[in-house]
This record gives C-alpha cells, sequence and structure tokens, in this order.
C-alpha cells in the first residue's frame, strides 16, 4: 500500500517536471545567443498583472502574450533597446526592473545614499557628544569617590570569602 | 533643550504622514505612458459584422469619445456595464468596444444578454492590439479627442464617482475646447 502512494506520487512529480520543462521550451531560439537575451529581458520586465514577479516567473495570460511578443522581436532580429523601448512606450517605467536615472526618479536612486549620510552624520555627533560628556565630567565627586571606594572593598570581600572556600 | 525630545516624535509623525498618503494610492493604477499621446493605430474586423472593420479614424470622427476594452469572461465588466448602457441609451458620448482576447459566440452572447451600448467593438481574439494600448487589466476606457489623442484612462470598471468626478468633466472640457 505504502510502495504504491510512493510510486503515484513518484509518478506524479515525474509528470509534473516533464510539463514544466515543456513549458519552458516553447520558445526556440536559432542561437543559444538569443536564447539568452530573451532570458535576461523576461527576468527585467516586470509582470503587469501580478506586478511583484517578472515576465519569467509569470504565468498570467499577459506574462505569456509579452513573451511571446519578446520572442517575436528578438527572432525579427530586434535589439534589446529597441524591445525595452516597445515595452516602456506601452506601460511605462513600471515595467523595468530597473527604472532609468531621470529627474522623477532621482530620489529612488539617491534616497538611500542620502539616508546613509545622514545617518553617519547623526550617529558621527552623537558620539562626539558623548564623549565631550564624558570629558566634562571626568572628575568624580567626593560623594562618587565614598561610593566607589565601598563598591571595591564589598567586592574585594566577595572575592576573597570565595577564595577561600575552594 | 526640550525641542531636542521633539525630533523624533516629529520623525514619527511624518512617517505616518507618509505610510496614510500611501494607503490611498492603489498600486494596481500604473500610470500610463500614453496619456496625451496619439492613440495608437489599430484596425480590426467589427465584433458583429465580420466585413466591417473599426479602427483608430473611427475614434477621430467625434469631438470626444469613449474606447472600452471589455471581456466575456470578465466579471468587473459586468460591473461597469449597466453605466455604459445607460451613458448610450441617453446619448451622452460614443462608446467603442474592444473586445479583447474573446471568442465571438461569447462576446455577441454578452451584448444580447446585457446590452449593446458600443457604436461598435472592435475584435481583438489575440489582444495585440490590447498590447499596442498597453491593456494589462480589463476593464479599461480611454478618453480619446478628435485628434485621437489619448486624455485619459480609467484602470478598472467605471465608478459611479470617476464617471461623476473625472470623466464626465473632461469630456465637457473637451467638447468646450473643440468648440
Amino acid at each position: 500500500m505504502k510502495r504504491l502512494a510512493l510510486f503515484t506520487v513518484l509518478l506524479l512529480t515525474l509528470g509534473w517536471s516533464i510539463s514544466s520543462v515543456a513549458g519552458i521550451n516553447t520558445f526556440v531560439f536559432d542561437t543559444p545567443e538569443n536564447e539568452q537575451r530573451f532570458k535576461k529581458l523576461a527576468a527585467e520586465l516586470r509582470c503587469l498583472v501580478c506586478q511583484n514577479q517578472n515576465l519569467a516567473d509569470s504565468d498570467a495570460d499577459l506574462a505569456l502574450d509579452l513573451k511571446n511578443e519578446i520572442y517575436d522581436m528578438i527572432q525579427a532580429g530586434k535589439s534589446d533597446a529597441e524591445i525595452i523601448d516597445f515595452m516602456v512606450a506601452r506601460y511605462g517605467d513600471f515595467v523595468l526592473y530597473r527604472p532609468p536615472v531621470k529627474p522623477i526618479t532621482y530620489m529612488l536612486w539617491v534616497g538611500p545614499f542620502l539616508l546613509f549620510v545622514l545617518g553617519a552624520v547623526v550617529l558621527v555627533m552623537f558620539v562626539r557628544r558623548r564623549n565631550q560628556d564624558v570629558l566634562e565630567s571626568g572628575e568624580l565627586s567626593s560623594e562618587e569617590r565614598r561610593r566607589l571606594q565601598g563598591l571595591l572593598k564589598e567586592q574585594h570581600k566577595g572575592s576573597g570569602s570565595k577564595g577561600t572556600s575552594k | 533643550m526640550k525641542a531636542r525630545f521633539l525630533i523624533p516624535l516629529a520623525v514619527f509623525l511624518l512617517l505616518i504622514g507618509l505610510f496614510l498618503v500611501g494607503l490611498q494610492l492603489d498600486p494596481r493604477e500604473v500610470p500610463s505612458p500614453l496619456i496625451d499621446k496619439p492613440a495608437p493605430q489599430f484596425s480590426l474586423p467589427d465584433l458583429q459584422d465580420e466585413s466591417k472593420t473599426v479602427s483608430t479614424e473611427d475614434l477621430k470622427k467625434h469631438k470626444v469619445s469613449l474606447f472600452n476594452v471589455w471581456a466575456s469572461w470578465c466579471v468587473a465588466c459586468r460591473q461597469e456595464h449597466p453605466l455604459l448602457v445607460e451613458l448610450s441609451r441617453q446619448g451622452v458620448v460614443p462608446i467603442y468596444g474592444l473586445n479583447y482576447k474573446d471568442k465571438r459566440p461569447d462576446a455577441l452572447n454578452w451584448l444580447n444578454r446585457l446590452g449593446n451600448p458600443y457604436t461598435a467593438s472592435a475584435f481583438d481574439e489575440k489582444g495585440r492590439v490590447g498590447i499596442d494600448w498597453g491593456v494589462y487589466g480589463v476593464p479599461e476606457t480611454f478618453v480619446v479627442d478628435s485628434k485621437g489623442v489619448i486624455r485619459y484612462k480609467q484602470i478598472g470598471p467605471i465608478t459611479e464617482e470617476a464617471w461623476q468626478e473625472t470623466i464626465l468633466p473632461l469630456i465637457e472640457k473637451i467638447r468646450a475646447e473643440e468648440g
């Protein structure tokens, strides 16, 4: 019984992997370079329907259509730039996982570095001020000195008693 | 000295403000690069009469027209359909349809049952014209003026609110421009 179940699972997974391989191989290219270009483009373009997936990973209807478009354009000898322009003209910069640098995307590109610099400046200021505080109040007051003496004495006693018990 | 403690509070409030704005935005609404650009050229068979064609030129015949992307398999199209039928009954604005990736009998059946608000519907079986128009979620509706320029794109069904506050005022504005 157990063996039969195992066998069924095996068959199912085998069938599954064959069908998924078939899914990838529907696009046949003349040269391996073209196949690489296709894979790169499909990985860099966003699926509009599922938004957080690229075309390569998406099984949405539109994603399949767009992959077909890319395939046709590659076969027709279009360059990568032409294919990307084709997509941007229709769906905007949003289709690109790597948006172009232009005024509207400056914040996107520069923002993280600005935050980093801001963080670094705040950190330096904080550390400096703390050092200054320590320097300014470097001397202990007589009250603090008495407490320190007390603490040191206590600790000395404690460790001493431990030592004798050994 | 006290003001220093207000800085984290100010940063916190700023973040809350940004989050509130972010929540109002719909990530599904991708701004179309086609706004204020000439509508993509197309020529497709008429859904109802294969011998006729529907093209960009048809849209230019009117001062302003709507170009509505629909399909019988599209659930949200059903939601906006009564509004389109009502607009066409009152003759507010000519409505052209782009029947997107549909089967002809299904589409015709849909129109027969729910009413046909369209002056004509172009039959885009393969969805190729849909790609040219940057369609990614049906229904979508474009407002096109007499020069064939896309003036506005509604993504998703036309709601009563979108119609009253955005689309109708725009249609009136375009009519006024054209005189």
